[in-house]
């Protein structure tokens, strides 16, 4: 079913904004955080107005209530990515933090020196740094899955690194500045079958795509609200349950614990056993809100739109003398166009752009090694959602024209 | 914004006077401005009045970075390095004649943090160094 984008813009207050007079902002730089429709918005703000109070403790009933909208959302995410239950899904800040909890509680109970993480040249800074921090402090080795050169990963360079048995293969299954959709399931079937245990970084995929963890048999999958038209601060990682089960706690501290003594402890359960301290209990009901709003228009349909809107940007940007698309067809891609405008750095690019109140991002993206391998050292990057239209495109395609006059 | 890219600035990006290195020189200093990427060298001769008898700058990064990393490179040359030393925010604001907000300042002020990391021979281009 084909969006109504004009009458679901009107959800979202923001793009009414102008960012000067008489200009309207046009927003292309979702990759980065989406904007908040006026249900998640409300969400929000209703619960401070009515609910607000700590949760699992209280027997009051604003703290019953404020534990019941907490643990409501969390069940909303979980039917949202097909969890097989709700315990399955860790509350943490962000999808970075999904990352780090597996880095620090899975991988320093099960990793030793000389073991092989797999991971891809195509990954942003969060699944980069955890593991360079862990190859530093016990001894892990890298590798990665080759990208290439039209910005795909390379199989058969993978099926090869299989046979050296690594532990793990932590990859995005969205690069966020190709807009390459990788074949995660196929690549999560191949390291089972070389016995890894495998994470997806899927802070691109879940907010534009239908994922499935458990057709995607996946181990750990983590994301973030914000980019999918939830509020900042709070995300979840998913992992299976034998594998969450086994694992020491992450962050101690109150509510991750089941019993505490001047010199012990003992754990909770999950989820609550990574969750320590006093949670995001308001984003944790924008976060419910969220998967509500997309739930209702459609995964399949936001897809959909999306993928109209990216095959026409990257038509009208090629067009353009001097601009170089980076990543591969639109078939192989979701809604992200990173490219180079000739002559011109990406800063001068987003700055001229703003002028017509045009929103795009420019620089390394968090994934400087990618540019590296392109030999770029920065570029700039139109992202689209379900609330961009092909208008805004051309008025995109417009700017880099002005662009191209300054710099004449 | 149209003030950001006055003439001045896309002439010194496009046609830089100043950009190369030089060899020898008594200072070499290079950093990076981790947001963008950006990326600028100096290098200085000094003569035994110890003022800057010549100096150059390479590097990569926007017309803001690379047109005021040229402004200021020819601003020095003739100068004690005393002088340089006291060189700072508004010195290079008032080169470029543009007001910048937070992020472009620090782009705008790359070659001045590295220019000073090098005359006081540090090993890191600080934001203090242009306050």
């Amino acid at each position: 079913m084909a969006l109504n984008v004009l009458a679901l813009r009107k959800d979202f207050p923001i793009l009414e904004r102008e960012t000067r007079a008489g200009v309207r902002v046009t927003y292309l730089d979702s990759t980065a955080t989406s904007q908040k429709p006026l249900a998640v918005i409300e969400a929000m703000n209703d619960f401070y107005r009515q609910s607000n109070a700590n949760i699992h403790r209280g027997v009051h009933t604003l703290a019953e209530e404020a534990t019941a909208l907490y643990e409501d959302a969390r069940g909303k995410i979980a039917k949202f990515i097909n969890a097989a239950s709700a315990r399955q899904i860790i509350y943490t800040r962000n999808t970075t933090e999904s990352i780090n909890l597996v880095a620090y509680s899975w991988a320093r109970a099960n990793l030793k020196a000389g073991d092989l993480v797999v991971l891809t040249e195509m990954e942003h800074h969060s699944n980069l740094v955890p593991w360079h921090m862990l190859a530093a402090e016990r001894g892990i080795e890298l590798d990665f899955i080759p990208v290439t050169m039209d910005g795909l990963l390379d199989l058969d360079a993978y099926r090869a690194l299989l046979k050296r048995t690594p532990k793990l293969v932590a990859f995005t299954q969205m690069s966020n500045v190709l807009g390459t959709v990788n074949p995660a399931a196929e690549i999560i079937r191949m390291a089972h079958e070389a016995g890894a245990v495998t994470l997806v970084d899927a802070a691109q995929s879940v907010p534009h795509l239908k994922v499935d963890v458990q057709e995607l048999d996946a181990d750990f999958l983590a994301f973030s609200a914000h980019k999918m038209c939830g509020p900042t601060g709070i995300g979840a990682l998913y992992g299976k349950a034998e594998l969450l089960e086994s694992m020491p706690p992450f962050l101690g501290g109150g509510d991750m614990i089941k019993e505490v003594h001047l010199r012990s402890f003992r754990p909770n359960t999950l989820p609550h056993k990574f969750e320590a301290g006093t949670p995001a209990i308001a984003e944790a009901v924008g976060f419910g809100a969220a998967v509500d709003y997309l739930s209702a228009i459609g995964m399949d349909n936001i897809a959909a739109h999306e993928h109209e809107i990216t095959e026409y940007a990257l038509e009208r940007l090629e067009e353009i003398p001097g601009v170089k698309v980076f990543g591969p067809p639109a078939r192989h891609k979701g809604g992200v166009a990173a490219f180079t405008l000739e002559g011109v750095h990406p800063h001068d690019v987003a700055q001229i752009l703003d002028k017509d109140g045009i929103a795009i991002r420019a620089g390394h993206h968090c994934a400087q090694p990618l540019h590296e391998k392109f030999g770029i050292q920065s570029t700039s990057r139109a992202s689209f959602y379900l609330y961009n239209t092909k208008a805004e495109v051309d008025l995109l395609v417009n700017g880099i024209y002005k662009v191209k006059e300054v710099f004449a | 914004m149209d003030d950001m890219y006055r003439e001045v600035i896309i002439e010194h990006y496009k046609n830089p006077s100043y950009r190369g290195k030089l060899d020898p020189h008594d200072i070499s200093f290079a950093d990076n401005n981790p947001l963008c990427g950006d990326h600028i060298q100096i290098d200085l001769r000094v003569d035994d009045s110890g003022n800057v008898a010549d100096a150059r700058f390479d590097g990569h990064g926007c017309a803001i970075s690379q047109a005021s990393a040229d402004l200021l490179v020819e601003s020095i040359i003739g100068k004690p390095l005393e002088e340089v030393k006291k060189l700072n925010k508004d010195s290079i604001l008032e080169m470029l004649g543009i007001e910048l907000g937070p992020v472009r300042l620090k782009c705008a002020l790359l070659s001045l943090k590295v220019l000073k990391a090098g005359v006081y021979g540090l090993g890191e281009a600080s934001d203090e160094l242009v306050e």
